[in-house]
């Protein structure tokens, strides 16, 4: 019997369900567990005790009252902050938001209320979710617990460092270029971006618009997909939003059955750049797949090298539009304002003291490629670009079910060592990006520890637009065959944190 | 393509971000640097190829025009850093004539 | 107040230059909610009680469009004859603006929904085409009140309050091309067009279509070129236009001060301008030399707008009839004469007549009042005629007052008076204030036989046959009675008691 913190959110809810345990023991669990290793990790930026409490007493009640409640009712889980939930601040990890409260609630907020989900509160991320590291944060960055020196990726980094950290057994992130796979990769955990329009974006703080996605994060392939379940699906107050079912994500968790499914590995995303441990773990990955049943294909997406240009022109365009809400009038930050300067001038004060060096970086490069004279060069051509790598894709689809790769070229680097080169930093996105230009589903897996540094490596899979399933059963098939021959989960052999004595509940 | 220290002063104006100094002397080699690369798009030969704004293949997507609840004023002001009666306070407004 | 621009005289004006105009029009539509969110759309309301996230532009809401909206604007677009798009998108327009709470407006950029139309309007007698360009789908911003300076206005306030109320109001812009050849009728066939086009939007039943509220606003663009010059001169493009009568004088202002600067060799300053209703002139605003750089792109949050053919022939078949069909039908059924129709329709009197026919009135009773006492009232007030105080009910019932010989003419003027004094109904004010047309010939016989015995010469030439000569008595009559006499009766007993 697993201890709560160490369980995974499948085996917590069916506890809670079976009144063996309570929603609030686990959650309270988990509370001290933030207590006892936020010093060193730093994963959230607000943590909501008080909350968090009431509804796992309310859960508890519910059960005890007979009535029907969702399969992950009473678990706890930490929620990005760049997603609102009203009742506390939403800051996007920016000194912009720092202390604003949202009126209102995302729709995957509302979702995980309604499934019962317990919210601790709310992880640190890169600002405005721009980076790849979570040190663009304004309130300090998130370490990982393999190695507190080094990020946990961004711009996700709090959610995935919380369940490594065994802060929460279940996470919530957001991912534009990788955001939730890179986290992910180089924490040892399971991330998932859910086809674009799969989970509603409404009340997702937007960086840029047509490549945002919201998506689980967990510690297994099954909890993932019980929580994607969750939180996907039509939502009409998002003109994005797919007007289908979800895909049977956790039929094919638990199934993890790929015998027959046609793999291709991504030609492109090896060689220079890419860390040997990474690309190591990675063929061996590869050949666990093959001899799971899989069909093994060499694809070449030409395109792709063009794919992080296109990004880094139409991500900032998109989000120097939306980040100019922020200008002091009605809400968040308002800097300068003596009554004597003029509105305009309140404005540049506020968003030059709110605003990170990379928010700033970035709102330029897009203010320059929409500018008039610009765009066709710049914009318009990245998005011819974007068209190219959708073809890429499809031509690849015609041979292979899914596409693998590493998720991201190294390991988990060490804070602080990236931070001055911005295009360094870009580079960790490489294999993440072309599946947000195309709006494909895409997840990251843990394939094991990097024999050089012992830090973790992921694999991506990605699938076709509205194929989310078949990345649950790439994942989970991988996830069985290598706890097998881990003798356990990945995860267990996270250095400890420390900390009080970890509860047993026998 | 260098930006000068000029035309980062100029895109800052217009992104309404009042840039230090120090930040015009840093920011512009290093904007060079994310053009430099983002130029690559240019490369591709791609003169018949449509640009692709969305990746989803979606048209037509509207709403009833059916009235829903709206936020309280409490609720809508309860960020603003200035309120006024019922109304956001903002600063002095220069630019056009009203 | 801005310093008074050199102006010379319009006919000097126009013997010298020709103006081109451009006139963009926004439709402020009449939908229940607003064009991308669910909350109502309605004029007024205490600040910021018609707001949620999505008009607000709350981190993280999402626009979804107003369906109606979009029958709305392809309906307008139909009307205007113009070309419905296959296939269009939104795109953003971005600027920083705190009556703008996203910092962009979405509208519709290169992609408008309807485009290429083309209507007609008449200004004395003649018949002008004017192209439109486009018709485009875009959201209104907020409203800002300026507080602390002397006038209300911007320039020099203390500071701004906002109100988001009327942000995200579903919009209609409809631009024209340049309009040439207009020559020195160029602010009336201006405020022809935007006439007509108010008429349009009301008949078709998606804007109030009210100058004085602001659901329906024109930019009046002009410049001028030396006659038989091609290439266009640098425009003006002036704002705060509110009423039919304001386009006129505007334009008019325009042409005359552009060409006060044409004379001396200057070049006219390209520029937005804001007009004045107190002195009928126009001070700048901000400058169109330096504009501002939009930086348009589509709009990443909503999917293309595909309009059907079926739904467009569909929403064809719900137009009402045009304009000009049903103004030659009218005439036709009321009996008016080209001439009539015309001044009519030039006075914005058309829908007024219309309504007060049904009422009960008589077509050209009810023209005569609306184009004679009702139309002069208007002017001297310096107001829209259907604003000048009465109701199409009132003035048929005025007629009806005058048909059953209740009242004279002349009593109906002095009516008239006290209804636009707010006295209430035509019936109300002859009761209250005792107008009604002395019916008994007891009081009228004595006024007569005074008339008759204080004019004796006048009399004896009625013996004698000299029947026009009633005419000096009657009057006599009319001011003994203080009018209230009916005329034609003093005239039957004058000749009666004269035996003539």
């Amino acid at each position: 019997m697993s201890d709560i913190v160490h369980s995974s959110a499948a085996e917590l809810a069916a506890r809670i369900a079976d009144r063996e345990v309570t929603s609030v023991e686990v959650t309270q669990a988990h509370l001290d567990r933030i207590a006892a290793v936020e010093p060193a990790v730093h994963a959230f930026l607000h943590v909501d005790s008080e909350r968090a409490l009431a509804k796992a007493a309310e859960v508890d009640a519910k059960i005890g009252n007979g009535e029907s409640v969702g399969p992950l009712a009473g678990v706890p889980l930490a929620l990005k902050d760049v997603l609102t939930y009203s009742g506390a601040p939403t800051t996007c990890g920016s000194r912009i938001l720092q202390d604003w409260v949202p009126p209102y609630d995302a729709t995957v907020t509302k979702r995980l209320l309604a499934a019962d989900i317990v919210i601790l509160g709310k992880t640190n991320m890169d600002e405005f979710a721009m980076g790849s590291s979570t040190e663009n944060s304004a309130f300090g960055p998130t370490h990982n617990p393999w190695d507190l020196d080094r990020i946990p990726g961004g711009s996700g980094g709090g959610s995935s460092a919380s369940l490594a950290a065994f802060e929460a057994p279940l996470a919530i992130g957001t991912d534009t270029g990788g955001s939730i796979r890179q986290p992910a990769a180089v924490t040892g955990t399971v991330g998932v971006k859910p086809t674009y329009g799969g989970t509603s974006r409404y009340g997702l703080v937007a960086l840029a618009s047509s490549l945002d996605q919201p998506g689980p994060c967990a510690r297994t392939v099954l909890d993932a997909a019980l929580l994607h379940e969750v939180i996907a699906g039509y939502d009409p107050a998002d003109s994005t939003s797919i007007n289908a079912p979800v895909p049977p994500i956790v039929q094919a968790a638990r199934s993890g059955d790929i015998s027959g499914m046609r793999i291709g590995v991504v030609k492109e995303f090896a060689g220079e750049g890419y860390a040997p441990g990474v690309e190591h773990r990675f063929a061996e990955a590869v050949e666990l797949l093959a001899g799971l049943g899989a069909e093994i294909v060499a694809v070449s997406c030409p395109n792709f090298r063009y794919a992080m240009p296109a990004y880094y022109l139409i991500l900032p365009s998109e989000a120097s539009s939306n980040l100019a809400k922020f200008d002091a009038m009605r809400y968040g930050l308002r800097v300068g304002d003596d009554g004597v300067a003029s509105a305009e001038e309140v404005m540049a004060a506020t968003r030059e003291a709110g605003f990170g060096a990379e928010v700033k970086r970035r709102i330029m490069i897009g203010t320059y490629a929409l500018s008039s004279g610009y765009y066709d060069a710049y914009y318009g051509q990245a998005q011819k670009v974007r068209t190219l790598i959708i073809n890429d894709f499809a031509r690849a689809y015609e041979q292979v079910d899914v596409l693998v790769s590493p998720t991201t070229p190294t390991t988990a680097f060490k804070i602080g060592e990236k931070v001055d080169d911005p295009l360094a930093m870009y580079l960790n996105d490489l294999c993440t990006i072309p599946s947000n230009l195309a709006g494909n589903a895409s997840a990251s897996f843990p394939v094991g520890l990097a024999p050089e540094d012992g830090l973790p490596v992921g694999l991506q899979v990605i699938a076709p637009p509205l194929a989310d399933d078949r990345l649950y059963r790439v994942g989970a098939a991988l996830e069985r065959v290598l706890t097998e021959q881990w003798g356990g989960p990945l995860l267990s052999r996270v250095p400890d944190l420390g900390g009080p004595e970890l509860e047993v509940v026998a | 393509m260098t930006l000068s220290r000029e035309e980062v002063a100029a895109l800052g104006r217009l992104a309404r971000i009042e840039l230090s100094a120090e930040e015009l002397d840093h920011l512009a080699p290093q904007l060079d640097q994310i053009l430099e690369h983002v130029a690559q798009v240019s490369e591709v030969a791609a003169a018949d190829i449509q640009p692709t704004s969305h990746p989803l293949p979606l048209t037509n997507v509207f709403r009833a025009d059916e009235p829903k609840p709206c936020l309280t004023v409490e609720a809508a002001l309860s960020g603003a850093p200035a309120v006024e009666g019922n109304r956001f306070r903002v600063p002095r407004i220069l630019g056009e004539e009203a | 107040m801005s310093v008074m621009d050199a102006v010379i005289n319009y006919e000097d004006a126009l013997a010298k230059y020709d103006p081109v105009l451009g006139l963009e029009v926004h439709v402020e539509l009449n939908t229940r909610t607003k064009m991308f969110c669910g909350c109502i759309n309605q004029f007024g309301g205490e600040p910021n009680t018609h707001t949620c996230p999505v008009c607000l532009g709350l981190p993280g809401s999402l626009p979804v469009v107003n369906e109606k909206a979009v029958e709305s604007a392809i309906r307008i677009g139909l009307a205007l004859n113009c070309r419905i798009a296959e296939w269009c998108r939104f795109a953003r327009k971005n600027y920083f603006y705190p009556d703008v709470p996203k910092n962009y407006q979405i509208s519709q950029y290169d992609e408008p929904i309807a485009y290429d139309g083309h209507v007609e309007v008449e200004v004395d007698g003649q018949t002008y085409q004017i192209e439109i360009e486009r018709a485009h789908m875009e959201e209104d911003a907020g409203k800002s009140l300026h507080i602390g300076g002397a006038t209300g206005r911007i320039q020099g306030a203390e500071y701004s309050a906002m109100d988001y109320n009327r942000a995200g109001t579903p919009l209609i812009e409809i631009v024209t091309k340049p309009i040439e050849g207009t020559g020195a009728k160029a602010p009336q066939v201006a405020r022809a067009y935007v006439s007509m086009l108010r008429d349009l939007v009301k008949a078709l039943d998606v804007s109030d279509a009210r100058m004085e509220q602001g659901s329906l606003r024109c930019d009046a663009n002009v410049s001028l070129r030396p006659i038989g010059q091609q290439a266009y001169g640098l425009r003006t493009e002036t704002k705060n236009v509110n009423s039919l009568r304001s386009i006129e004088r505007a334009l008019t202002y325009e042409i005359t001060r552009q060409a006060a600067i044409l004379q001396t060799g200057e070049r006219v300053h390209q520029e937005t301008r804001h007009f004045h209703e107190e002195n009928g002139t126009t001070s700048p605003g901000r400058s169109k030399e330096e504009a501002e750089d939009y930086r348009y792109f589509p709009e990443p949050d909503l999917v293309p707008v595909a309009p059907s053919r079926e739904w467009v022939e569909q929403l064809r078949g719900t137009l009402p009839e045009p304009p000009a069909q049903r103004r030659k039908r009218l005439a036709a059924e009321w009996g008016f004469s080209e001439l009539e129709m015309r001044d009519a329709v030039s006075a914005g009197a058309i829908d007024l007549i219309e309504a007060t026919v049904a009422a009960g009135a008589p077509a050209q009773s009810a023209r005569k009042w609306w184009m004679g006492e009702l139309s002069r009232k208007a002017n001297d007030s310096g107001v829209e005629l259907e604003s000048v105080g009465m109701t199409p009910a009132q003035v048929a019932q005025l007629q009806a007052l005058v048909d059953d010989r209740t009242i004279n003419d002349k009593l109906a003027r002095q009516v008239i008076e006290h209804v636009l004094a707010g006295e209430g109904d035509p019936a109300e004010v002859v009761k209250n204030r005792g107008l009604a047309v002395v019916s008994d010939d007891g009081a009228l016989s004595e006024a007569v036989d005074a008339a008759i015995a204080a004019n004796p010469d006048v009399a004896e030439k009625i013996r004698s046959g000299k029947l026009q000569a009633a005419g000096a008595l009657i009057g006599a009559v009319m001011k003994a009675m203080k009018g209230q006499a009916d005329a034609g009766r003093v005239r039957e007993l004058i000749l009666e008691k004269l035996g003539a």
